[in-house]
């Protein structure tokens, strides 16, 4: 009955069906993002220009110009909140991934899961409610703010994730040696769980370099050079936003660019964890 | 009657005592898992814990470095005396002990992101006896030696230490813990992991260490602990799980003499 015994016809087309549905609708993920990538790209090429990287935008009517300012913004905005992410999110994680045993541990989880799923929006509200209402002004800082919201649950998710990684045995070690917990912590855990961490560092960057929703109430956006975070500041994603739902033609070009942009830097990020992983995994 | 395994090393006579463990019980939250374990070991010899799985033969090993309680949920009581001092009395500092007494695992635990050279001296690094370059080489060097891998990896010193194999690995987390100067050395199956060529050079090794250190192993390796031990205990555990001393004597008399008849089925085959 065994050897020899002939596949059942039924089980044989079922399982081809199988194939052909799971493969169709890969096909079709792929190609959406592929079509979508290759829109932006083809859209966003035209508008790329030295002015468009350096300078900033000329008023309506005027062609021209660019996004520097928004990309400066940016760039500050997405750092004070890595600043005050890493170390928070790396401390926590270090802590539950240690200590996180009983109720405290299981409810800080438990906050971060919740936090991860909270709209981005409602996350901008908060910011506004907080930095904004009460100084009278939108500002970089409160838009910071919102993003720091957003990455912590990421990096501390990926944190406990990555101190979890490094075996007990080699923690035991620098025990064994005469090193205090926080000496094998410090010198011994923390360097072998680096790879991971760095990764999920770059992957909540590149998740919080694409949002726009908390921006719209908190950094609010500028048509001037700003570097002051205590200032309403512009920022690529919000120049996109105001760009695109605009009449003229040559903004619609300009937020095409914006968007190559950002999907670019995004790239950028997720091939740097990559790279980051593969080094760490080759190190091991 | 005559014992299956041949013994080697002719025991010693009695020298002095460096550790002495004294009723200690330990416990993995409220389990119970070794029962009143009473035993001394003396300077410069080997002893050999020897006993089925789940004996508690190991979790004994990490009391006497006060390793056992660093997990979560461990506790540990009894007397663990140290050249006459209890490491477990109130105030006596874990992290000095585990200066005094080092430990190899049963797997190779070099420390993944760093060099060979800096495993070895991570000890003395991190443990604030010196930072100066110079005699943190001189020590890595006296260690590697020690541990009879110098000659192996003197021109790659600062290669990863994951480069070397697991035998190397192993004799590489000797030298590391040699590079602290205890004075004694716990080692928990330190040659299960590894081949029979790695397992015998690591048991030279062990031989050659008792000159100068007082060595405490644990093994389910039967000629293991013939062939390197001067002393040999023996653990069960009982229909519970918790684990107790059977019998400890030199390992010649083990051998060929039990006392208890559960060792000697153990010896001979029938237990375990």
């Amino acid at each position: 009955m065994i050897a020899g015994a002939r596949l059942e016809p039924g089980r044989r087309y079922r399982g081809l069906a199988g194939v052909l549905v799971t493969g169709f609708c890969s096909a079709l993920a792929a190609g959406l993002l592929i079509v979508l990538l290759g829109y932006v790209i083809a859209q966003g090429w035209t508008a790329i220009n030295p002015s468009f990287l350096t300078q900033l935008p000329r008023p309506v009517g005027v062609t021209g110009g660019g996004v520097a300012n928004g990309i400066v913004g940016s760039v500050i905005i997405v750092g004070i909140a890595t600043l005050m992410a890493m170390p928070i999110g790396i401390l926590t994680g270090l802590y539950l991934a240690v200590y996180g045993r009983g109720f405290a541990a299981e409810f800080i989880r438990f906050l971060a899961e919740v936090l991860s799923g909270l709209p981005s929006i409602a996350i901008g509200l908060f910011a506004y409610t907080l930095f904004v209402q009460p100084f009278g002004h939108f500002s970089g800082f409160s838009a910071a703010f919102a993003f720091t919201v957003l990455m912590l649950p990421l990096m501390v998710r990926t944190s406990e994730e990555a101190i979890r990684g490094v075996p007990i045995a080699v923690r035991e070690g620098a025990l064994a040696l005469g090193l205090p917990d926080y000496g094998g912590v410090l010198h011994v855990v923390l360097p072998a769980a680096r790879p991971l961490i760095v990764t999920g560092l770059l992957l909540a960057i590149a998740r919080v370099t694409g949002e726009t929703a908390p921006l719209l109430f908190t950094a609010f956006g500028s048509q001037f050079w700003e570097a002051n975070p205590g200032a309403p500041m512009a920022e690529l994603s919000l120049q996109i936003f105001t760009y695109a739902i605009s009449p003229y033609d040559d903004w619609h070009r300009q937020a095409w660019g914006g968007a190559l942009l950002l999907i670019a830097a995004v790239l950028v990020l997720n091939i740097g964890a990559r790279l980051a992983l593969s080094r760490g995994s080759k190190r091991r | 009657m005559q014992a299956a395994i041949p013994v080697k090393n002719a025991a010693p006579a009695g020298g002095e005592v460096v550790l002495s463990a004294r009723s200690v019980s330990a416990w993995y939250g409220p389990k119970l898992a070794i029962r009143d374990v009473s035993m001394d070991f003396k300077r410069n010899s080997i002893t050999a814990l020897m006993g089925p799985s789940g004996c508690g033969k190991t979790t004994f090993l990490r009391c006497l470095n006060r390793i056992h309680e660093s997990a979560l949920g461990t506790r540990a009581s009894g007397e663990v005396l140290l050249d006459g001092a209890d490491i477990y009395s109130r105030g006596a500092d874990p992290i000095v002990t585990r200066r005094r007494i080092g430990m190899v695992f049963q797997r190779p635990n070099p420390f993944p992101t760093m060099s060979i050279i800096n495993n070895v001296v991570a000890g003395p690094r991190y443990t604030g006896i010196t930072r100066d370059p110079l005699e943190l080489s001189e020590i890595a060097e006296q260690a590697l030696r020690r541990a009879a891998l110098f000659d192996e990896v003197k021109d790659k010193l600062k290669a990863p230490a994951a480069s070397l194999s697991g035998g190397q690995q192993q004799r590489l987390c000797i030298a590391r813990a040699l590079a602290v100067k205890p004075e004694v050395l716990l080692m928990d199956e330190p040659t299960s992991a590894l081949d029979p060529l790695s397992t015998l050079k690591i048991e030279e090794l062990m031989q050659d260490l008792a000159v100068d250190f007082t060595v405490v192993i644990v093994t389910h390796n039967l000629q293991q602990a013939a062939r390197v031990s001067q002393f040999a205990a023996f653990m069960l555990g009982d229909e519970d799980r918790v684990g107790a001393l059977v019998e400890f004597a030199p390992t010649e008399r083990i051998f060929t003499h039990p006392q208890d008849p559960r060792t000697e089925d153990y010896i001979t085959g029938r237990l375990g």
